[in-house]
């Protein structure tokens, strides 16, 4: 670049960014470049969207404000707290994401924007860009709109091409920022507008100027440099949760040679899953969105029965809606994997945002003694790990599997290291042979307890199944009352035995710190930073995050006993601490508890393990 | 368009290879023995591989028909057979796929999914047996019950519209209507066959009579007074003529159906309509579908069999395109496509 001297750097381990705008703006599009140059460049990244329900609210409201947050840095573990940088392309945006910004950081605003309609619409009394109430944060006033206009006049003529453009300016003085370059950022637009390299021009043009724009503001007298991450050595890509839990299911099902069936009814957040799978026909995948949730899973049910490896995706209200189906999964003991991204709730609750308060649905959402096994991912790209492990758990001991996720982590990035197919583990199905004469719909593994799947077409093994309960071995329809105890008994055994076959619980820090933090599923990323970041003070503190539920791991007593206080953090009103004083009472468990539709924020679990690490 | 058929029987089967070891649990006269006893007729005539037969039934008297046949059999729970057997069915269209299910599981609790299998046309054939009650829950009014009548929770009569099934099957766009009486076992089996045969959603409605709670409830169309002036027997290609002397007939006039009798004010043959079943355009079928007594005879047989593509083949069409055509052959190409980079 042409430019002067005088910036010196700064080097920071990492730093928080979030662009914000009207819907239409082009934030996502915006934070996706700047988060996929950072990462290319070698910086660890995580990054949310935060976009309105309303599909296309009114033009610079406040419920129109389209936001994404990109977490960058040497090793990052969550999408961020409140950010160093804020981008607001419009006056509604930085009213409603000021709260976000952190006392003192840099505020970037397209001043052009700022017009007296605008800015009522905002529900601002004054123009902020003239009264002092940004006084604490470093306010860049730049003239975004008219110098985007400005740089184009000899390629475009246009206004409204000039005016789509404008986040490329805002996306220039980022790049100035951080000191980043725009080669694979410009590789990246070469392609995409490969038949319109006008487009491609114009947008570079104007990413430029930006820069230069910055170059020549006197308040951003420092660039920013973010050391390289150390990551392990491999290759890498973006993945949102939702595309790495559909692609850990559709690995599952190349790995154990089943075909997939999904049978899904479109909800917030989980609808990702469904338009991926539906891409990857080619995979064999077959993608069934059904009139209701209920169709879902009970297509996925029939498809299980025919052979395939069954799943079906949802959220919260969904799950309700299929709770009997889930016991009829349970009753005649064929694999399912049913994944819940978890939104706030009850009812229609809060769609776009983060909770976990559907622990107690799917652990116990359902009539009868239904046992099923619940695993919980806890980052964007372990989801694929999970899925997998869901759909192997599943088929390999004949239960439906409740994989619970969360709006964070499905719509959430994060970089990914590509596995090879050849080291992901096997997947061994008890799929009954031809004509064998022992074959009985309920005889059993006598280790496991798992029945054993005989595929409709399959000679010599035709048989009925159903929800109503029957005669173990043979089958056949029962209400004897010892066999239905016998059977209630074997089910929850089939379930509990899984225990053997899961990993064991790992801890982070000391057997003996005084203070054990527990978690669990999405949180996994914020406690853990609080918990290092103690641990970096010397403080005696350790963490135990959970990913397996039922049934917890083995060693789950041995790894909660040996600590002063028990602190159990989630995003609810105690649902996982209610289960662990159910299953292990010997511990005195405290709890810290949020729902709010927000994530933890490390600050605030720094502040409370604190407090409770100078309790005398 | 290819059509993905079903394994046939390299051997003879017979009725036996079709019966369960299960005691049959329905009261004594309940029209399901008849229905039971015609599909297990039916099955070797229609010459599949007997394992290719899979059985899907919801909940109620109607859907404890898999446990007495001798097939695969999934006993589901209530409303949802149709989901369930749509699952069955696109997982392996390979195989045979009935579902047993009555006017409570399909017309009430699962409504949804039963408009919904008929929109797609999944090549499934659907037994809906009509005893106009909920038997298994002992005698309350279904969808189906006639208005007035008095049931357990009706003590003064019922004060709801029944659905007409046909009606409803044909507003969700079916592509195949017959219809059946209990009491005619033969007309069963060959409607049976018809609707094995068709390419589809195949609905079938078994007049049935509950002998315990609603019996006598077809008993207009069934009885041997008034069966041949109230029955007609539809037949692709023939003029609609019933009565016992075969010598009434069905006519449209002034966009209405009605009776006449040929040699009576210059009727002839001439003017009764021919039943063509495979027409696309419902609205003749949608009419014959709704005629009852005492206006009109109760239409029996082949209502409709229009050729449509089923969804389960267009599953089959699209993954195939895809696997030719996709770049993406295997998981691994999958995982490395797109933005990816290599930290060394």
């Amino acid at each position: 670049m042409t430019g002067k001297t005088k910036k010196q750097f700064i080097e920071r381990e990492d730093v928080v960014v979030k662009f914000v705008g009207d819907s239409g703006d082009g934030m996502q599009l915006t934070g996706t470049l700047f988060s996929d140059n950072a990462a290319i460049g070698g910086n660890d990244i995580a990054t949310f969207p935060d976009y309105p329900a309303e599909i296309r609210a009114p033009h610079n409201t406040i419920a129109g404000v389209s936001g994404f947050q990109v977490h960058i840095g040497k090793k990052v573990h969550t999408t961020g707290d409140l950010c160093d940088v804020l981008v607001a392309m419009n006056p509604a945006s930085l009213k409603s994401n000021l709260k976000w910004a952190k006392v003192g950081a840099t505020i970037i605003v397209d001043v052009d924007s700022f017009d007296e309609r605008s800015i009522v619409k905002a529900g601002y009394a004054s123009n902020p860009m003239d009264d002092d109430s940004l006084g604490k944060y470093n306010l860049i006033k730049a003239p975004i709109t008219s110098f985007t206009k400005e740089c184009l006049k000899e390629l475009t003529t246009d206004v409204k091409t000039a005016e789509k453009s404008r986040n490329m300016f805002a996306l220039g003085i980022i790049f100035f920022i951080f000191d980043r370059k725009f080669d694979t950022t410009f590789e990246y637009l070469d392609i995409k507008f490969k038949k319109n390299p006008l487009i491609s021009e114009i947008n570079k043009t104007v990413m430029k100027a930006g820069y230069i724009f910055a170059e020549n503001v006197d308040a951003l007298e420092s660039q920013i440099h973010i050391p390289k991450a150390t990551l392990e050595k491999g290759k890498y890509r973006n993945i949102t949760g939702n595309v790495a839990t559909a692609w850990g299911l559709l690995a599952a099902s190349e790995k154990s040679g089943i075909p997939l069936f999904l049978g899904s009814y479109p909800i917030t957040p989980a609808t990702e899953i469904l338009m991926e799978l539906a891409k990857h026909k080619s995979l064999g995948a077959k993608v069934f969105q059904a009139e209701d949730e209920i169709a879902g899973i009970c297509s996925a049910i029939g498809a299980s029965f025919a052979g395939s490896m069954a799943c079906t995706t949802t959220s919260g209200p969904g799950l309700s809606l299929k709770s009997e189906a889930i016991g009829l999964a349970v009753m005649t003991e064929l694999p399912l994997v049913i994944v819940d991204v978890q939104r706030g709730g009850p009812s229609t609750g809060l769609p776009t945002k983060s909770e976990q308060s559907d622990l107690y649905q799917a652990l116990f959402g359902r009539n009868g003694e239904a046992p099923c096994i619940i695993i919980a991912a806890s980052s964007p790209s372990n989801c694929f790990y999970f899925a997998f492990e869901a759909a192997k758990l599943s088929m390999e001991h004949m239960t439906p599997v409740i994989l619970l996720t969360d709006g964070y982590l499905g719509n959430g990035s994060q970089l990914f290291k590509i596995p090879k197919m050849a080291d992901l583990p096997k997947i061994n199905p008890p799929i009954a042979k031809p004509n064998d004469p022992d074959y009985k719909p309920y005889r059993r593994d006598p280790e496991t307890f798992v029945r054993q799947w005989a595929i409709p077409g399959t000679e010599g093994l035709r048989h009925r199944i159903g929800g109503l309960e029957k005669e173990n071995i043979i089958g056949t329809v029962s209400t004897d009352p010892q066999n239905h105890q016998l059977m209630v008994d074997l089910r929850e055994a089939k379930v509990q035995k899984v225990a053997d076959f899961i990993p064991t619980q790992t801890l982070t820090g000391k057997k003996d710190a005084d203070i054990l933090v527990v978690s669990w599923g999405g949180t996994q990323g914020a406690v853990l930073s609080a918990v290092e970041a103690l641990q970096a003070e010397g403080k005696s503190i350790a963490h135990a995050h959970f990913n397996y539920i039922m049934p917890l791991p083995k060693n789950t007593a041995d790894i909660l006993s040996g600590h002063k206080k028990i602190i159990v953090c989630e995003l609810n009103s105690g649902q996982f601490v209610n289960y662990l004083r159910m299953k292990h009472p010997e511990n005195q468990y405290r709890q810290f508890n949020k729902v709010q539709g927000l994530p933890f924020f490390v600050n605030e679990l720094t502040a409370a393990f604190n407090q409770i690490l100078e309790e005398k | 368009m290819e059509n993905y058929t079903v394994e046939r029987s390299k051997v003879e089967l017979t009725k036996e290879d079709f019966v369960s070891d299960q005691m049959v649990k329905w009261c004594p006269g309940c029209g399901d023995h008849a229905i039971l006893s015609s599909v297990a007729n039916v099955f070797p005539k229609i010459g599949y591989r007997k394992e290719n037969f899979c059985l899907v039934s919801g909940i109620g008297c109607s859907s404890r028909f898999p446990y007495y046949v001798n097939t695969y059999g999934f006993h589901s729970i209530h409303g949802r057979a149709a989901a369930v057997s749509s699952g069955v069915k696109i997982a392996n269209p390979h195989l045979s796929v009935w579902m047993a299910t009555g006017d409570g599981d399909s017309m009430a609790i699962g409504g949804n999914h039963f408009i919904h299998i008929i929109r797609r046309n999944i090549d499934i054939n659907i037994m809906l047996f009509n005893n106009q009650i909920y038997g298994l829950t002992k005698g309350q009014y279904s969808p189906t019950t006639p208005m007035g009548s008095i049931t357990k929770t009706s003590p003064q009569g019922t004060i709801e519209h029944p659905f007409n099934p046909g009606e409803l099957i044909l507003g969700a766009q079916g592509t195949f209507f017959a219809r059946g009486v209990d009491t005619n076992p033969k007309m069963m089996t060959e409607i049976f066959f018809e609707a094995a045969r068709h390419d589809g959603t195949s609905v079938v409605e078994i007049l049935q009579n509950c002998v315990i709670f609603a019996d006598k409830t077809h008993s207009q169309i069934t009885s041997k007074d008034l069966r041949d002036d109230h029955q007609i027997h539809l037949k692709n290609g023939e003029p609609m003529l019933f009565g016992k002397e075969k010598n009434k007939g069905i006519r449209m006039r002034n966009s209405r159906l009605e009776i006449v009798e040929i040699g009576k004010d210059g009727i002839t043959e001439e003017d009764i309509l021919v039943h063509d079943q495979y027409q696309q355009d419902p609205g003749l079928h949608l009419m014959l579908a709704k005629m009852a007594p005492p206006h009109l005879p109760i239409a029996l047989g082949v209502i409709r069999s229009a050729m449509y593509p089923t969804y389960d083949d267009l599953v089959e069409e699209q993954l195939k395109y895809a696997k030719t055509n996709s770049k993406i052959k295997n998981m691994d190409d999958l995982l490395n496509s797109g933005d990816t980079w290599v930290i060394d």
